[in-house]
């Protein structure tokens, strides 16, 4: 501080110390009066009272049977037992590539692969609880370890970035192969969609949507700025219109309608026809958000891009974009959660994702009254899965550098 | 300074008879003026009197409906491939820098080099840092713009536009937006590109580089030159009221 002479008078005292004692914390902040000391002490003796009734029903009324005995239902649906590996294999492709990704990006990617990591070492100790047995328990652990391995793999040596990308973007298909199988596949038998259900189906409609509605809500804010009238009022039409209508009808509609919209032999998948209304919807908001983005960039940042000689493409990528999306990263964050909650929407149409499977178990007469237990297992699920999006997003905008500027 | 020579020499602007309109309002009125290569032309004039409008119309930020441009022999047309041939010859230094805040120092003076001139990365960023050396800055080429000062995010965009390596630089009043201790640093760059035989158009209220530096003076008012002359004669004998008027306010 003195090298840079802010400093006037060496004698000057020091400035007060801004840290308190714990003690002195607990004075000022919790009992700084009379009101407020009262106000504390009976909130803590509610909070302690409530944590004492829930603790007491979780630890010896609950019958969290009804989650263990049917923990593959909760995680695969119907998909046949003797093809489990494939989901496990799926998971541990996507473990392996954010394990490298952790550890050559770190940042967002390192939380999220501590977060995927400690959900596999919690679904392990489900699973050796339950009928599943320590095999696929083992699977879990592996996955855990996996992650480790490539974060320090990567660590020493950082593979190429690009290759990484691409391995992420194939990543996709090749984990929807390896869970759909091939026609006459004698290693991957066809496993029909309508066997996928649980915990799998609710990450495969939420990631495949948010994948495929990024790109095309982009497109959408675009075209809606376009100086090509068609293209102005189509995106326009189209983004007003999603907007406008519930997601339930949507995705009713893409079940029921689209098929009528197609030649007769024409079959389009029931999930694919979910992952569609899924997409479409969020797309829509997705462009809203990001048009926010785009006219918050200052007008001098094109006029100084045009100056340069860029064209119109180029502008785009390198100049607009890579602003207007980190403005509106937290939106689209939430807008991804909102969509991984929204995914639970698709039991209208008949598709068993989590919570569908959820109804299903507690139709079985032998757990019938098992409502909480269920839904508290499901929303856990649920919560996890959301708190590690949006932790990962705050590592993001703080890499990113947001608010920053 | 005024060379004598540049009289003779073809002119790299040729502006003629220009006029335009924002919505009911005639901001510019029939100016006309030619640049010769190699030359430093200083214009001035009250707010409000044409003189943004009329360099930013050279490499089309600002369309004219009137009259006739020709930059380097390149007729300023609707068509896009005049205007981007044309703006690959024209560097442009704004009031408010307008730099990229997303990109790093050294990324800014680089991209347009590459994205637009089709050079590999190397060259761009070896080039990027020459010019950085070259403006006084190279020790910032890693940096934000937003952990620049003013005077340094002002050089670093005069050290963007020089990367396309253009043939014409325009000012559009470069040290308007900087406290007055950062005026110079500026100021001395811009002298050096003069020397240097860059053909420059400044819109600028700093008199004295104006007198150091520019070849002409060009006041306008009401969106018309009024006056067009050199420094000595601007300064010490003008020939319009209103130019003896403007002097006299923005000295006191």
């Amino acid at each position: 501080m003195s090298a840079s002479g802010l400093i006037l008078h060496p004698a000057e005292p020091p400035p007060p110390a801004a840290r308190l004692g714990p003690a002195g914390w607990a004075r000022q902040h919790l009992f700084n009066s009379r009101t407020s000391g009262v106000i504390t002490v009976l909130l803590v003796i509610t909070l302690a009272a409530l944590l004492a009734i829930i603790a007491s029903w979780a630890l010896t009324s609950a019958r969290w049977g009804v989650v263990t005995d049917n923990l593959r239902l909760f995680l695969i649906g119907l998909y046949p037992p003797a093809e489990a590996w494939r989901p496990w294999l799926g998971l541990m492709v996507v473990s392996t590539l954010t394990g490298f990704s952790a550890g050559t990006w770190g940042g967002p990617l390192r939380t999220t692969a501590v977060w995927l990591g400690a959900a596999q070492l919690l679904l392990a100790g489900l699973m050796l609880a339950s009928p599943m047995g320590p095999v696929p328990a083992f699977g879990m652990v592996l996955g855990a370890g996996v992650i480790g391995a490539g974060a320090m793999a990567a660590r020493r040596r950082p593979p190429s970035r690009r290759l990484l990308r691409w391995a992420w973007l194939g990543s996709l298909p090749l984990v929807w192969l390896l869970l759909g199988g091939i026609t006459d596949g004698v290693v991957l038998p066809p496993v029909g969609t309508d066997l996928w259900g649980g915990l799998l189906l609710t990450l495969v409609l939420a990631s495949v949507s948010i994948v495929l509605s990024f790109p095309l809500g982009v497109l959408l804010a675009l075209g809606r700025r376009s100086s090509l009238p068609v293209v102005r009022i189509l995106c326009t039409g189209f983004i007003e219109v999603v907007r406008g209508v519930p997601l339930v009808t949507i995705i009713y509609l893409a079940d029921i309608m689209l098929p009528l919209f197609l030649p007769g032999d024409v079959r389009i998948d029931r999930v694919i026809r979910a992952i569609g209304g899924l997409t479409l919807f969020s797309a829509a908001y997705l462009a809203e958000n990001v048009r926010g983005g785009l006219q918050a960039i200052p007008r001098g940042q094109l006029e100084a891009a045009h100056a340069l000689g860029l064209g119109a493409i180029a502008i785009h990528r390198f100049i607009v974009l890579p602003q207007a999306l980190r403005m509106t990263i937290p939106a689209n964050v939430g807008l991804f959660i909102s969509l991984l909650k929204d995914t639970t929407l698709v039991i209208i149409v008949g598709l068993l994702e989590i919570l569908g499977i959820g109804r299903a178990v507690l139709a079985q007469p032998e757990w019938l009254g098992a409502q909480v237990e269920v839904y508290v297992f499901i929303a856990v699920v649920f919560f996890v899965l959301c708190w590690t999006i949006s932790q990962a997003s705050y590592r993001l905008e703080a890499t990113l550098g947001v608010g920053r500027r | 300074m005024p060379d004598p020579s540049l009289e003779d020499a073809d002119p790299i602007i040729h502006i003629e008879d220009v006029h335009k309109w924002f919505g009911e309002l005639h901001v510019l009125r029939g100016v006309s003026l030619d640049v010769a290569p190699g030359e430093v032309v200083v214009v001035f004039g009250p707010s409000g009197s044409g003189k943004s409008t009329l360099i930013r119309t050279i490499n089309r930020l600002e369309t004219h409906q009137r009259g006739r441009i020709i930059v380097d022999g390149i007729e300023l047309t609707d068509d896009i491939r005049n205007i981007a041939q044309i703006r690959r010859e024209i560097g442009m230094v704004f009031q408010s820098f307008n730099l990229f805040p997303h990109l790093t120092v050294l990324d800014n003076v680089a991209l347009a080099p590459i994205q637009v001139r089709g050079w590999r990365r190397e060259r761009a960023e070896s080039d990027a840092m020459d010019l950085l050396r070259r403006v006084g800055i190279p020790e910032q080429a890693q940096k934000y713009p937003a952990q620049l000062s003013g005077g340094q995010q002002q050089r670093v965009a005069i050290a963007r536009a020089l990367a396309m390596q253009p043939r014409i630089m325009l000012f559009d009043e470069p040290t308007s937006a900087l406290d007055p201790e950062m005026i110079n640093e500026v100021l001395e760059v811009m002298r050096e590109l003069a020397a240097s035989g860059m053909t420059m158009v400044c819109v600028t209220h700093e008199m004295g580089f104006a007198r150091a530096v520019a070849d002409r003076m060009v006041f306008m008012d009401e969106g018309s030159i009024v006056e067009i002359g050199p420094p000595a004669q601007i300064f010490e004998a003008p020939q319009e009221e209103r130019t003896r008027r403007f002097l006299q306010q923005i000295r006191h």
